[in-house]
């Protein structure tokens, strides 16, 4: 990491930090902010978020690691979140699955070269009634076929990190 | 009087963690102060809040624990000491059940049985070793836990291969990460306890582990060595770097001079190694034991103790004459204690900023190695590159100290090998002695008197102690046993977090010879008022390092003396386990006992150092050659690594 | 008896404010007696009776109090509380308002799960909104002695987080890790003060209550389990989705409506449930016959229940906090013994150890994720052991 960029780190992280008052109660939502901002919490953030808080570097990696949504290391730019418990499993997630690993040629853990997309498993993400859906982001895609798995990848590549799909499911 | 940090609103212990805080309503007898409840069919009166575990011991009936320690807050996560409690669904956590209404409650049913053995059963499918290949056998809480449940077979499995390398990178802590059952003691021992932070909880469900930052190596993180870990561990994940090959191989050479230091804190407590209860001390009969395992000199380290505090007392007198008199700006005071090198890292990490405040005086344990290599090498005529010089330490740290690449003053690493009070007893039960049977003898020349002060450096606020004793009266000619009955300077003394602590010196007298050519006169001490610190615990030492930098009253301390072990040295991490608050007690008594006894109690007053001073150290305290093997430079380390 | 997935919802026939006037009306004491006769359990799922919860609150002395609402909606299987939050939001907040000013909290906490951020501007938008019509901030509804406001924080993916203690540390910056019980919240909460937690469906009834009066929403329901529930139903049924019903319908009436009438199985309370057999479907849904948060997860008759506790019990190895011995092992034992099953290998000495390993988890675990991740191992084990032994055909 250039010197310029730690320095830009470092001040984001301040700024932050005295926004949330300084104490430990602030710890989630800045490395949530950390993690939205720079796509990972590095080894110099955390150390910057300890000093900050005054709490060790040690236990902000141990909140990290305890969080599924908080990542250590660099994630692709479209983190998708495919719903693997018994609604989704009943709806047919494993053909989704199958279908998102080749259409990404990667496996579930793993992120794409160009670093657009990360694919993960999730616990139950509360669309059960209409599954199979996944995660891209913070954007729900529920009913998703095999078939349309191609057109989201299309939308989000299109996007360039901003999906226009807006969030909000019809009822 | 308890030596836990006090769990205020500073303090690094998550809320979930701190006691659990009951209004009661002063007497005792009234309505909502005390609650009669059931254990065991046997009735008991006692306090609101009370857990059932505090009150089964009491009845004297046993509930056996794992995650629990007297030091820690309750964490309430192996789920050993579940107990039935009537008219609840489920089992209860008998360390973490504040008892706040009259329940009753039955500790060994077929439930609570049952899922004893179940917990048993899936630690040890987890965990990987061989008892017999421990050097926790036969004092570890796993094992007897394992014993008393009848534990014969392994139901859930138990690993075949290690699943970790064992961490062998640190000069003072081996991490065996196989044998590790989560119970998070070296975790709360290092945040809550010491609030250093090298050990936390990594990763979620099965996966948990204890990690260091960035799962590095235990000698590239901020760690202090303190080795309060090794002492609270239940199993055998953690120990000590252990010498002892080397020190065997050494004695068995025979073109080695070995020589040993006993510190005094290993004294009184290495007889727990040996079966006796805590708090007896067997110095002499060590020091005929550590002969026949084939040492060539035995020394009491309370003579370097004793050097030290006329160094580092003379040092406090020339910082304060520089600062008061000669209005030095750019001396730092208070003065800082050296001697814990646990205290010492801490410092260089958290404290940068502050390291010019550390004395510059060496530990007694590496002041002797120096005089060891030089003086008495000169003396008897041995080359020092042929001596081994090895130190019997309560302490984990001194480990670290000993290879710190600064601590070669005498050309030579002036402390070869640093022993804690458990691999001597290990070594000692090898050659089949048992040590509370041994006759008595005394130390070896030419170090071999010492005095009370000396020994008292194995408790909190003895250094404090014993630099007043002869500060006191160095200064005012007086004898210190005027103002403080029998020398024992009560306030000082006692497991207080965190003590302060003032003296006015109505008196002054000559500026003795030792000191002449320091200073003209005292003139300038008359009616000063000395303000002093102890702190002991690196928890405590934070909050009083806290307050200086927030220009409390600390900040205005002349001198504070500052140990990283709860206790201090005698609650070290090289020493015997368990460890507890009565433990300690037991030991501190020893200590203090031992300290009464001395015929000469003042360091300045003991003739080896008075001797050494006339044949070796020529220009006395804080002059050139001392400065050269007594003296120290320490590093500002920081708290970022990469 | 309507379906509701596609209608209105009994609570949200009372108009906005009606519910938070009529409650500053009553002052607090009545809060708490019109809550506590109204008999509304919690519907986060342990069902503790609400009115008694916010009077341990409100007796309690101290500077500062808090009112959480547990938006981290994890279990398999539901969805009510997102349905609520996505249309009906104000109804909570004026839910978390009510309560605050019954045990005198100024300040309310409402728990998103991270899975649910895509809802965050909404709500924001409607806490503004309610800003500036004066049912939050300084002076609530122009009262003097009132004064309210709510905060958003996102969860980070984790269930255990909808454990109120473990919801509580991470609000602390804490690893999601429960406490030990006692003290309760409602003692020792956020920042060590007493806080309120509770479910989001739980705070969307009070308006209603407060509206129409403790004798209304009693009279609904069952002896022990009063009032009107939300259902999420899903798996294999025609029609998914969230239904109300009063307490004490069976199974079958349920399945009736959803179209599940073919059911193999439904498994209620989610994944920490109990799994209930077609020859039940007789039983009540009530805290006193079949309890239930409000999932229903149906099985059709073709469903192979060894492969549905399977992905239940990865569930639980995946969001066990790790920290007690009992559940962050005994599920990977669970795990590893369905595994047997499934291959056709597992002894039944084996399994009759692992049943009893399942009751010393629901026995000695930390919290309530321990203590139910076996009820559907054991369900399974009791009802469908024909099923799940001895099998011949691996499956994958
Ligand atoms: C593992 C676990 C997960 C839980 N998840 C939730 C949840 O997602 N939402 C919820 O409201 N309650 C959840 N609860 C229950 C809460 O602990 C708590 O009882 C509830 O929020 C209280 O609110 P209520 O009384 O209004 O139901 C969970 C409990 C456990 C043990
Ligand atoms: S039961 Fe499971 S989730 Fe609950 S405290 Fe124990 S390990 Fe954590
Ligand atoms: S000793 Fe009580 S839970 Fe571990």
């Amino acid at each position: 990491m250039l010197v310029t960029e730690q320095d830009r780190l470092r001040d984001d992280i301040l700024a932050w930090g005295d926004a949330g008052g300084g104490s430990r109660e602030a710890l989630i939502p800045l490395l949530q902010r950390v993690q939205q901002k720079y796509g990972e919490i590095s080894d110099f953030a955390m150390q910057v978020i300890a000093d900050v808080l005054s709490i060790h570097p040690v236990e902000v990696q141990s909140v990290i690691s305890f969080y599924h949504f908080l990542d250590l290391s660099a994630r692709g730019k479209f983190i998708i979140r495919l719903c693997r418990t018994i609604s989704c499993d009943i709806a047919g997630k494993d053909r989704l699955a199958r279908q998102l690993e080749n259409d990404l040629g990667i496996s579930f853990g793993e992120t794409t070269n160009d670093g657009m997309f990360t694919l993960e498993w999730a616990n139950c993400i509360g669309m059960c009634d209409q599954g199979p859906a996944m995660l891209i982001n913070e954007k729900v895609f529920t009913r998703v076929t095999p078939e349309l798995v191609h057109n989201v990848l299309q939308a989000c590549r299109a996007s360039f990190g901003n999906i226009g799909l807006e969030g909000k499911e019809e009822l | 009087m308890t030596d836990k940090p006090i769990l205020d609103d500073t303090s690094r212990a998550p809320v979930s963690q701190r006691g659990y805080v009951i209004e009661k309503s002063g007497m005792d007898d009234a309505i909502g102060g005390k609650v009669t409840i059931n254990i065991d069919g046997k009735d008991i009166k006692i306090p609101l809040g009370t857990t059932i575990l505090e009150a089964a011991r009491s009845l004297g009936i046993r509930i056996p624990t794992l995650c629990y320690h007297e030091d820690l807050c309750v964490a309430g996560v192996c789920r050993i000491c579940v107990v039935e409690v009537e008219g609840q669904r489920t089992l209860q956590a008998a360390c973490g059940y504040p008892v706040t209404a009259p329940i009753t409650v039955k500790t060994h049913t077929r439930r609570v049985r049952q899922a004893r053995r179940h917990i048993l059963d899936l630690m040890l499918s987890k965990h990987y070793g061989e008892c017999y290949a421990c050097f926790r056998n036969n004092n570890c809480e796993l094992q007897t836990l394992a014993k008393e449940y009848g534990v014969d077979f392994f139901r859930f499995g138990h690993p075949e291969k290690p699943l970790y390398a064992v961490d062998r990178s640190s000069p003072s802590v081996i991490r065996d990460m196989n044998k590790c059952i989560l119970c998070r003691r070296c975790v709360r021992t290092c945040i809550d306890l010491q609030e250093v932070g090298v050990l936390e909880g990594h990763g979620r469900g099965a996966d948990v582990e204890i990690q260091t930052f960035m799962n590095k190596p235990l000698g590239e993180v901020i760690c202090i060595n303190c080795g309060q870990c090794i002492n609270r561990c239940p199993t055998g994940a953690l120990r000590a770097n252990d010498p002892t090959d080397e020190v065997w191989a050494a004695i068995d050479n025979p073109d080695k001079h070995v020589v040993i230091q006993t510190a005094p804190s290993p004294r009184a407590a290495i007889g727990e190694n040996f079966g006796l209860e805590p708090g007896t001390a067997l110095t002499f009969e060590l020091n005929t034991a550590l002969r026949r395992c084939g040492f060539d000199r035995v020394f009491d380290t309370n003579f370097s103790a004793d050097l030290t505090i006329i160094e580092e007392g003379t040092e406090l007198l020339l910082r304060l004459y520089k600062a008061l008199v000669e209005k030095d700006a750019s001396i730092a005071l208070p003065q800082f204690t050296s001697c814990s090198p646990g205290w010492v890292k801490f410092l260089e990490h958290f404290y940068p900023e502050y390291v010019p405040n550390l004395s510059s005086a060496k530990s007694p344990q590496q002041m002797f190695g120096a005089l060891i290599k030089t003086y008495y090498a000169e003396l008897n005529k041995i080359d020092p590159k042929d001596i081994v010089t090895v130190a019997l330490m309560p302490c984990s740290a001194k480990k670290f100290e000993c290879n710190r690449p600064e601590m070669c003053d005498s050309g030579y690493k002036d402390v070869d090998y640093g022993l804690t009070t458990r691999e001597l007893a290990q070594m000692i039960s090898e050659t089949g002695i048992f040590l509370p049977d041994m006759p008595r003898s005394d130390f070896d020349d030419p170090f071999g008197t010492a005095t009370g002060s000396g020994v008292i450096f194995g408790a909190t606020g003895g250094v404090m102690e014993a630099a007043l004793r002869s500060v006191y009266e160095l200064v005012s000619g007086e004898r210190i046993e005027n103002i403080f009955e029998h020398a024992d300077i009560i306030p000082v003394r006692g497991f207080q977090g965190v003590k302060y602590v003032e003296l006015t010196l109505d008196k002054i007298g000559p500026v003795p010879d030792l000191l002449k050519p320091l200073v003209p006169n005292w003139d300038w001490l008359k009616g000063a008022t000395v303000k002093l610190g102890v702190a002991h615990g690196t928890a405590n030492a934070k909050r009083v390092m806290d307050d200086i930098k927030a220009g409390g009253k600390f900040s205005e301390c002349h001198f504070i003396e500052f140990m990283a072990c709860p206790g201090g040295c005698l609650g070290g991490g090289g020493q015997p386990i368990p460890t507890s608050p009565s433990i300690r007690e037991a030991r501190a008594k020893a200590i203090y006992a031992e300290d009464s006894v001395y015929e000469i109690r003042k360091s300045h007053e003991n003739p080896a150092v008075l001797k050494v001073y006339n044949e070796f150290l020529r220009e006395g305290p804080c002059g050139h050659k001392s400065h050269k093997l007594l003296h120290t430079s320490y590093i500002e380390r920081g708290k970022y690594i990469s | 008896m309507s379906p509701s997935h596609t209608g209105e919802l009994t609570f949200s026939t009372v108009k906005p404010r009606v519910g938070l006037q009529a409650a500053l009306d009553k002052g607090r004491a009545g809060i708490v007696a019109e809550v506590s006769g109204s008999g509304l359990k919690g519907r986060g799922g342990a069902g503790f009776p609400t009115g008694v919860k916010w009077n341990l609150a409100a007796a309690t002395v101290a500077d500062e109090k808090f009112v959480v609402c547990n938006a981290d909606e994890g279990e398999p299987g539901t969805f009510k509380d997102r349905v609520i939050l996505n249309r009906f939001a104000d109804l909570v907040f004026e839910g978390m308002i009510i309560a605050g000013y019954a045990i005198g909290a100024q300040k309310g906490i409402l728990y998103l799960r991270g899975e649910y951020s895509y809802l965050r501007k909404d709500l924001e938008k409607t806490l503004e909104r309610m800003r500036t019509e004066g049912m939050l901030g300084e002076r609530v509804l122009g009262r003097d002695d009132v004064s309210f406001d709510i905060e958003i924080f996102i969860g980070s993916g984790a269930y255990v987080c909808g454990e109120e203690t473990a919801l509580i540390e991470s609000l602390e910056g804490q690893r999601g890790e429960p406490r030990n019980r006692p003290p309760f919240p409602v003692n020792t909460g956020y920042k060590g003060r007493p806080t309120v937690v509770n479910n989001v469906e739980t705070l969307a009834w009070i308006p209603s209550i407060m509206a129409r009066g403790a004798d209304w929403f009693s009279s609904l329901g069952t002896d022990k389990s009063k009032g009107l529930k939300l259902f999420s139903v899903s798996g294999d049924v025609e029609r998914p989705g969230v239904y109300e019903f009063p307490w004490g319908l069976t199974i079958a009436d349920l399945m009736r409506e959803v179209g599940g009438e073919n059911a193999k199985a439904v498994q209620v309370g989610g994944a920490s449930g109990y799994i209930v057999p077609a020859r039940d479907f007789e039983r009540h849904i009530a805290f006193e016959d079949v309890p239930t948060g409000g999932a229903v997860i149906v099985f059709g008759p073709h469903r192979d229940m060894l492969q549905v506790v399977s992905n239940f019990m990865e569930f639980f190895v995946g969001e066990s906090c790790g920290q007690c011995t009992p559940c962050r092992e005994g599920n990977v034992k669970l795990l590893e013994g369905l595994r047997l099953l499934e291959e056709g290998r597992c002894s039944t000495r084996q399994m009759r150890e692992l049943c009893a390993l399942g009751e010393t988890m629901q026995q000695a675990s930390k919290c309530g994720l321990g203590q139910s991740s076996p009820n559907a191992f054991l369900s399974i084990v009791k009802h469908y052991g024909d099923e799940i032994m001895g099998r011949t055909d691996v499956i994958v």
